[in-house]
């Protein structure tokens, strides 16, 4: 139960943080923090599907780490959770087409064995 | 553009930090049925945790809107390392050696990774100036 609710939670974290950064490219820099700029940014955004697929990906996560969070120590189920920082990184260089150099691939195979640890 | 990226970023990370603690220190020991995981939400500890969360959230996007996922997802990472120090001294979590030498290893990946490159715009250095 506890391997299947961290699967949930790495999946979907990672496939709606993807549609989050292709939905806030579509959307454009947002540069202007009056009220009534960020409320229209905001209405804009709440009509883009891109956006609106990343935030039911993200309420999935979500509820799958309420779960989680019963019976885990918050000092295992966050750091484990960790472990969609290295799928992102894949993620970012072959679905974002984002220059991901090697230093950076070498952290995420630090972070890798990081979580390996907190989870052993 | 950097320091408009850190300020972002802060906002991020204390967002998240604290929204995992107090969403840990409100949940109930078991959620029995699917209404459960609803009702949760109304424990105030759990409700100031989501809360912070959504804040997590939006200040999340609004860095995304200008900087690479590459660069955002490290550098937030480090509030994974903040919460289990929260975990050990407010939740009276145990931690075994193991676990914070995996902790460490995150923290040196994620030192790796962000103190390597600087902040970048998706569409190039060329585009930051006004119009």
């Amino acid at each position: 139960m506890k391997w299947l609710l961290i699967a949930i939670i790495v999946a979907s974290t990672s496939v709606g943080e993807v549609l989050q950064a292709i939905g806030m490219r579509r959307h454009g820099e947002i540069r202007d923090f009056r009220p009534g700029a960020l409320g229209r940014a905001a209405g804009a955004l709440a009509r883009n599907l891109v956006v609106i697929g990343s935030v039911v990906a993200m309420a999935v996560s979500f509820f799958a780490y309420l779960g989680l969070l019963t019976f885990c120590d918050l000092s295992f189920a966050v750091p484990v959770t960790a472990v969609t920082y290295v799928i992102e990184t894949v993620l970012a260089k072959y679905v974002l087409k984002e220059r991901v150099n090697w230093l950076r691939w070498v952290g995420a195979a630090i972070v890798l064995g990081g979580v390996t640890l907190v989870s052993l | 553009m950097r320091n408009k990226t850190w300020a972002c970023a802060v906002v991020v990370v204390l967002a998240q930090v604290l929204g995992n603690f107090f969403l840990k220190r409100g949940m109930p020991a078991d959620l029995p049925s699917p209404l459960s995981y609803i009702t949760v939400l109304f424990r105030p500890w759990v409700a100031l945790g989501v809360t912070l969360l959504i804040v997590w959230l939006l200040s999340r996007m609004t860095l995304l809107s200008w900087a690479d996922l590459s660069y955002v997802l490290p550098v937030t990472s480090l509030g994974y390392v903040f919460v289990a120090f929260l975990g050990r001294w407010l939740l009276d979590e145990r931690i075994s050696a193991t676990r914070w030498a995996g902790i460490l290893l995150i923290v040196a990946g994620v030192a790796l990774v962000g103190g390597a490159s600087a902040p970048q715009t998706w569409r190039g250095s060329s585009s930051g100036g006004a119009s």
